[in-house]
C-alpha cells in the first residue's frame, strides 16, 4: 500500500516522540525532519533514521516539498513559529497538524470532530492543547448525551514532562483548553486548570473532568457514554486509563482519569505529551487516508 | 535585629479566610471588615478566592461574589490599606491580573508551587510592567532545602518581583527552617528585595516562625485576624501584634482594633471553629496543603473513611497546592480498597 509522504516540523521532543510513532504508521511516511539547530540531537537522530534533514527551518524545506511529494506536515515547533510555517505550507498545498497553541486552523480532538474537518478539507488542523486532548472527550461524552452549562477539568502533569515553551506562557494553555471545552466539548462555557506537580518519581498525567448538566444528569447513559469515549480513546493511546466515574453529585458530573504515554521517545509518564503526538498522528492518519482514496484535493493548491 | 525594625503587616482573613468560610463571604462583610481594617492601621490587606485570582471553579469552590465585585466594593471604601490580589499562574491569568490592577489593586502576588517558579514569568513581568508592587510568593517551601528555594526566588527576582515569600502552605516549617530559608534568601538576594513570611499554625507555630523570619530578616508578615484562614489558620493577627508591641518592634496597626476585628467581626463569621483539631494538625504534621483540609472533612463524611487516613494519604503522595481534585480521586481510591478487603 503506498504512503503519504509527510514532514516534521521541529525537532525537539515532540517531534521526535512524533517520528517514532510516525514510523509505525500504515499509511503515513514521515521523509523530513526540519529544526533550526544543526548540533541538534533530534535532527541527528532523524537522519540515522533514513530522514532528509534540514537545520534551516521551514525555507530549508519547501523548496524540497513538491520535489518530494509531501502532502502532509506536523509542526511541533512555537506558536510564534507556526504562523509563517503554516502559511508556507498552505501555500504548497501542504495539510498541516498543528501541535503548537498557535491555533489558526480550527480545534481537532480526533474522536469527537477529525471526521468533521476531513470532510470540510480543511488545510490547517489545531490540536488544541495536552490537557484539552486528554479531557475534551470525556466532556464531549457526557455533552453527547444531553446539554452541559459548565465543563472544568484539571490537568495535572510532571514537572519534567513541562517544556519551556509551556512554561513561558502558561496562559495560553489556560486559555486555549478552556476554548476547546467549549466549542470542541460542547460545554456552553469552559473552564481549565493546570497544575505543575514536581514529585519524584514523576507521576503519570492525572486529569480530572468536571461537567454541571443543565438537568439531571442520565447517570446510565453518560456512564456508557463515558465507557465508550474512553475505549475511543485508548484506540491510539492505550494508556488512557478512566480511574473513577463517573461519580455523580446533583447535576455534577466527574471523571478522574490517568493518562499513560507509550514511551516512544518521551518517558511513559509524559501521557501529556504522548497524547499530543499519538493524536497528531491518527489526525495525520486519517486525512492521508482521503488523500490515498482521492477524496482529498485540498483548496489553495498552486499548480 | 536593629530597634528601628519595622514590619509590614498583611492581613488575609478576606483572601485565605475565604478557605474555611467556603469562599462565601459576602460582600457586606468585606467591606466591613476591610474598612475596620483600615481604621486600625493595616497597610495591607489580601481580597480575593482562597485560590486566587480566577479561582471559581468546581474543583475549589464558587464562591459568594466574583474577585472583581469584592474588589470594586472593596478598595473605594478604604482611606489607607492598600488592597493585594493573590494569583496562581495555571488557575488565573494575566486577564484578571489586569483586572485587579484595573479595580485598584496595588500588590499583585504570583504564587508558585516553590519548584516552578518559572511559570511566574509573563505574570510578574505584566505586575512589574503596570507599576503595582510585585510579589513572588513560593509555596510549600518546607518541601525543598534554603539552596532550591534561594534559586527559585533569583528566578522570580529577575523576572521583576521586587519581594519574596517563603510560604509554609502546609503550616509544617519549624523555626530553624523559618531561620534558614528567610536568613539564605536575605543574604542573597538583592538588598533592595524585600523578603516576606506567611505562616499556618497547623503546628501552633505561626507566631513563633514569624518572629524567626524577622529575625532572619524578613519585614512582610502575613497574618489573620482570629487567625481565619486556612487549616488551623494563618498567624493570628491580634496575638502577634501584641507580641510585636512587646518587642517594640514597629508595624503601625492599632492592637486594641485588631482584637476588636477578630472578636466581634471575625469570630463570629466563622461557620466552624478554627483551631487546631485533628485534622488540621495532621496538615501540619504530614505537610499537605492546608485548604485541603474541608474538602478532606467532605470525601471522608461521603465515603466513610477518615479524613485523617485521606490527608496522610495526600501527603505520601506529595500532592501540591491546587490539587484538590486528587482529594476525591484518593478517598475514591481508599473506598475501593475497602471494598476489595472487605470481599476477601
Amino acid at each position: 500500500m503506498s504512503k503519504i509522504k509527510a514532514a516534521i516540523v521541529g525537532s525537539g521532543n515532540i517531534g521526535s516522540d512524533l517520528l517514532y510513532k510516525a514510523r509505525r504508521s500504515a499509511i503515513v511516511d514521515p521523509v523530513w525532519m526540519v529544526g533550526i539547530d544543526p548540533s541538534s540531537e533530534g535532527l541527528a537522530r532523524a537522519r540515522e533514521l533514513g530522514l532528509q534533514v534540514t537545520a534551516e527551518g521551514i525555507d530549508g524545506l519547501v523548496p524540497h516539498l513538491a520535489r518530494d511529494g509531501i502532502r502532509l506536515a506536523f509542526d511541533a515547533t512555537s506558536a510564534h513559529a507556526h504562523h509563517r510555517n503554516a502559511k508556507k505550507l498552505m501555500d504548497a498545498g501542504v495539510v498541516v497538524v498543528d501541535l503548537t497553541p498557535a491555533a489558526i486552523g480550527p480545534y481537532c480532538v480526533p474522536p469527537v470532530n477529525l471526521s468533521e474537518h476531513v470532510g470540510s478539507r480543511a488545510l490547517n488542523v489545531n490540536l488544541v492543547s495536552c490537557g484539552g486532548q486528554a479531557t475534551i472527550p470525556m466532556v464531549a461524552a457526557v455533552s453527547r448525551v444531553q446539554p452541559v452549562a459548565y465543563g472544568e477539568i484539571v490537568a495535572t502533569v510532571a514537572s519534567k514532562s513541562v517544556g519551556p515553551g509551556t512554561r513561558q506562557n502558561i496562559d495560553e494553555f489556560t486559555r486555549t483548553t478552556a476554548s476547546g471545552v467549549e466549542k470542541v466539548g460542547g460545554a456552553k462555557r469552559g473552564k481549565a486548570i493546570i497544575i505543575i506537580n514536581p514529585a519524584e518519581p514523576p507521576l503519570i498525567m492525572r486529569d480530572t473532568i468536571h461537567c454541571l448538566t443543565e438537568d439531571d444528569p442520565d447517570q446510565d447513559a453518560i456512564t456508557a457514554s463515558v465507557r465508550a469515549m474512553c475505549a475511543e480513546v485508548q484506540r491510539y493511546v492505550p494508556g488512557y486509563t478512566l480511574k473513577h466515574g463517573p461519580v455523580f453529585e446533583g447535576k455534577r458530573v466527574s471523571v478522574f482519569l490517568e493518562v499513560a504515554g507509550l514511551g516512544d521517545y518521551l518517558p511513559k509518564y509524559a501521557g501529556n505529551l504522548d497524547i499530543m503526538t499519538a493524536a497528531a498522528l491518527r489526525t495525520g492518519e486519517l486525512f492521508a487516508e482521503q488523500m490515498l482514496k482521492g477524496a482529498f484535493e485540498p483548496h489553495g493548491v498552486r499548480a | 535585629m536593629s530597634e528601628k525594625t519595622r514590619v509590614v503587616l498583611h492581613e488575609m482573613s478576606l483572601r485565605d479566610g475565604m478557605h474555611p468560610k467556603r469562599h462565601q463571604i459576602t460582600l457586606d462583610q468585606m467591606i466591613q471588615v476591610a474598612t475596620a481594617l483600615d481604621e486600625a492601621g493595616m497597610p495591607l490587606i489580601e481580597i480575593t478566592h482562597g485560590d486566587g485570582l480566577g479561582g471559581a471553579s468546581i474543583n475549589y469552590g464558587f464562591p459568594a461574589a466574583s474577585d472583581e465585585q469584592y474588589l470594586r466594593a472593596v478598595i473605594p471604601k478604604l482611606k489607607n490599606s492598600g488592597v493585594s490580589a493573590l494569583l496562581l499562574p495555571g488557575i488565573g491569568t494575566v486577564d484578571h491580573l489586569r483586572m485587579a490592577v484595573d479595580c485598584g489593586v496595588r500588590t499583585i502576588r504570583v504564587a508558585t508551587h516553590c519548584t516552578e517558579a518559572d511559570v511566574s514569568e509573563q505574570h510578574i513581568g505584566l505586575a512589574r510592567k503596570l507599576g503595582v508592587d510585585t510579589v513572588g510568593f513560593l509555596m510549600m517551601a518546607h518541601m525543598i532545602p534554603p539552596e532550591q528555594l534561594l534559586a527559585q526566588a533569583k528566578l522570580m527576582e529577575s523576572y521583576g518581583a521586587n519581594t519574596i515569600y517563603c510560604t509554609d502552605s502546609a503550616g509544617y516549617m519549624l523555626p530553624a527552617d523559618v531561620t534558614a530559608k528567610i536568613g539564605l534568601l536575605r543574604a542573597e538576594l538583592r538588598p533592595e528585595t524585600e523578603v516576606g513570611f506567611h505562616g499556618h499554625h497547623n503546628l501552633g507555630m505561626g507566631i513563633a516562625n514569624s518572629l524567626a523570619a524577622i529575625e532572619a530578616g524578613a519585614l512582610r508578615i502575613d497574618a489573620s485576624c482570629a487567625g481565619l484562614g486556612a487549616g488551623a489558620g494563618n498567624t493570628p493577627m491580634e496575638v502577634f501584634v501584641a507580641v510585636l508591641d512587646r518587642m517594640g518592634i514597629e508595624h503601625g496597626v492599632d492592637l486594641y482594633r485588631v482584637m476588636d476585628i477578630a472578636e466581634d467581626l471575625i469570630v463570629p463569621m466563622m461557620d466552624v471553629p478554627v483551631r487546631i483539631d485533628r485534622d488540621a494538625l495532621v496538615l501540619g504534621y504530614a505537610g499537605v496543603y492546608s485548604s485541603f483540609l474541608l474538602f478532606a472533612k467532605r470525601a471522608g463524611e461521603r465515603y466513610g473513611l477518615s479524613s485523617r487516613d485521606i490527608l496522610v494519604e495526600l501527603g505520601r503522595r506529595k500532592t501540591v497546592g491546587g490539587q484538590e481534585d486528587m482529594i476525591e480521586d484518593v478517598a475514591l481510591d481508599m473506598a475501593k480498597d475497602r471494598e476489595k478487603s472487605a470481599a476477601n
